[in-house]
């Protein structure tokens, strides 16, 4: 008996590396070989994960309403984007104002980059969230927003740094299915441990009624600061995962459709829930191609129908109003899908094909 | 900088607040009723001004008849977006309904593009608002005098409609309280759909003359109007009519005011809505004429 007990854990933790190790070789075996449209609609979804999660960290399970994820993915975009960026490219690209001193003449790889990320946009979400999260509710969504905007807009403005209103172009392509959904794992697990955490407890006691929480000895400050900043991290980095796997970016990407994006995936998905969010966020970005082809003109049993401009936005909207007004948490709500559940779930389903054939 | 270009900057300022003020209305008045930021609200605007469009350009009715049809129509719509998107949702949680908004402006604006198309439109200017007037040596076109005067006309309506009729007590009675509204026998439904009408036939004249002074709509232009008004509201002090009307003003005289006098700041100037929303939210929260509010445990 003893034996088994070590034994377990054990066995556990080499499934689980064996698991991981097989889904990596997997996804580097696949970007060379498999098809590159699909391999970049799979990056897509890994970013996007990552991004929803951090987005779900702070609306969903703290219940702090903040509409700024597109002003924090455009910090981290352009952090690596200029950390990555070769000099010579540099020089090219700032046509108009050349490139402040250092950034000019430096390149770092990919790792570092988006390490300095995280640090930006941390560091940014702190300046941001320790002003902004005194407010509550709508209060806090328009600061955010305003924050954001604010953030494109300076970033329109100073041309020596950022290249004004043409942004970048020619940013290295680093960002392959290793790292975007490396990074996106990191997140679930990351996520995953912290909701399992007395933090993670003390978040959701905040988001279901503050002043009770603060009643029973939760710091509001802090851990309202620390989930707004872990989750200005994550889309830091997922906004350069992002810039660095279409190799352009400009400030006007990085407007409140973006966030729009995000949070619907963080809605349909169901606020406060892991997998809700992951499969929600892969539905949604699949989706979005999928729904191009009502966007672009072709012929469907012999009828010529023109493409329409701005028909998929139509459509997520429409999917957005339907799932909040019928069905208002989402398709997971704040559950889970886990390993346990599933088997709890095969074993009420025996236990109750047996008791009918007793 | 010269006398008549600073006259020139003040009839523009002026001109700009009266447009802000008239959309900040419709968002503080939904906002003291249902403690909602109503983000279609820019939406509402921007349809109404394709609406006055379609009326003159598309159906060729004479300009008076096609901006009254828009007004109606828009308040109109105000109602039915009410009634679809956030009534169902009264019991929800606050969340819920500001998702809802924000899904319904996604959706009119996109909805707007599919059906208007993306290219900007020519608003039709009738010649009477082009006239030239000389004052003091300035020359402007009646639209400058315009605009603020019929912005007072309402304002005084307003003003009578909401303090002076049983509608407006029954406006006032759901704001402060809808349970208690309702055992006074105020229909507190009614009372919002009255609201919402209101704020939307408010934001569809801002519209038409936002049309007539800039001449040129697209169906994106809602958004960004609309967040700064909705900012115009706070600074006033959300819930106050007043405060709207003196909130747009000094946001719209603000943003010129910043272009006029320190050019080289010209590309900040739609930070500037937002730069002064987060200092009078961090300084005073209640805006410039809000009550004080107290969380009740």
């Amino acid at each position: 008996m003893a034996g088994k007990s070590i034994l377990k854990p054990i066995l556990k933790i080499a499934a689980v590396c064996a698991a991981l190790v097989l889904f990596f070789l997997l996804l580097w075996w696949g970007q060379e070989h498999w098809d590159a449209y699909a391999v970049r609609i799979l990056n897509l979804c890994g970013i996007y994960i990552a991004i929803t999660l951090g987005l779900n960290l702070c609306n969903g399970f703290t219940g702090q309403f903040s509409l700024g994820i597109a002003g924090f993915m455009a910090v981290g975009a352009y952090t690596t984007a200029l950390l990555t960026m070769a000099p010579e490219i540099k020089q090219a690209v700032y046509f108009i104002e050349p490139l402040i001193y250092p950034l000019n003449s430096i390149q770092w790889g990919f790792f570092p980059a988006l390490l300095m990320a995280a640090v930006v946009s941390g560091i940014v979400g702190f300046l941001v969230g320790a002003p902004a999260i005194r407010f509550r509710g709508d209060y806090l969504a328009i600061t955010t927003l305003g924050f954001a905007e604010i953030i494109r807009v300076v970033f329109t403005n100073i041309v020596p740094i950022t290249n004004g209103a043409l942004g970048l172009k020619g940013i290295p392509p680093h960002t392959d299915l290793v790292w975007s959904w490396g990074f996106a794992l990191i997140c679930i697990a990351i996520m995953a441990r912290l909701m399992k955490s007395s933090f993670g407890r003390a978040l959701k006691a905040i988001r279901d009624d503050e002043i009770a929480a603060e009643a029973m000895g939760v710091n509001l400050f802090s851990h309202k600061c620390l989930a707004f900043v872990l989750s200005a991290m994550m889309a830091g980095v997922g906004g350069g995962l992002l810039g660095n796997l279409i190799t352009t970016i400009d400030p006007n990407m990085f407007r409140f459709p973006l966030t729009f994006t995000v949070l619907m995936m963080a809605v349909l998905g169901g606020l406060g829930s892991i997998t809700g969010t992951v499969i929600s966020a892969v539905l949604v970005t699949v989706a979005m191609e999928a729904l191009r082809a009502l966007e672009e003109p072709r012929v469907i049993f012999g009828l010529a129908l023109p493409g329409i401009p701005g028909m998929r936005m139509v459509v997520f909207s429409i999917a957005l109003m339907i799932v909040i007004l019928f069905f208002p948490k989402g398709f997971m709500g704040d559950r889970e899908i886990s390993l346990d559940r599933a088997k709890r779930f095969a074993t009420r389903l025996c236990r109750t094909n047996t008791s009918r054939q007793g | 900088m010269t006398v008549e270009i600073l006259l020139q900057n003040i009839a523009n300022g002026i001109t700009l607040g009266s447009l802000y003020a008239l959309l900040a209305i419709g968002y503080t008045m939904v906002y003291g009723i249902l403690g909602l930021i109503n983000f279609a609200h820019g939406e509402i605007f921007m349809v109404s001004t394709y609406f006055a469009f379609y009326g003159t350009a598309v159906f060729a009715l004479p300009w008076q008849v096609a901006f009254v049809l828009a007004i109606v129509l828009t308040a109109l719509l105000g109602v039915v977006i009410e009634r679809a998107a956030y009534r169902p949702l009264r019991d929800a949680p606050r969340i819920s309904v500001l998702i809802s908004a924000i899904g319904v402006s996604f959706l009119m604006a996109n909805l707007g593009l599919v059906i208007f198309g993306g290219r900007p439109k020519t608003f039709y200017r009738p010649p009477i608002f082009q006239t030239p007037i000389e004052l003091g040596g300035v020359k402007v076109v009646a639209l400058f005098f315009v605009i603020p005067l019929l912005t007072a006309i309402l304002l005084v309506i307003l003003n009578y409609i909401v303090y002076r009729t049983k509608t407006g007590l029954a406006m006032r009675a759901a704001q402060w309280d809808f349970d208690t509204a309702r055992l006074m026998g105020v229909d507190v439904d009614r009372a919002i759909s009255i609201t919402f009408a209101i704020g939307s036939a408010l934001a569809a004249v801002g519209g038409i003359m936002w049309g007539l002074r800039f001449a040129e709509i697209n169906p994106n232009m809602g958004l960004f109007p609309g967040l700064k008004c909705f900012i115009a509201a706070v600074f006033g002090g959300i819930g106050n009519i007043s405060g709207a009307v003196l909130g747009g003003f000094i946001l719209g005289f603000g943003e010129i005011m910043l272009v006029a006098l320190l050019p080289g700041l010209a590309g900040y100037r739609d930070a500037f809505a937002f730069i002064v929303l987060i200092l009078i939210l961090l300084v005073r929260p209640t805006g410039l004429l809000g009550d004080k509010q107290r969380v009740k445990i």
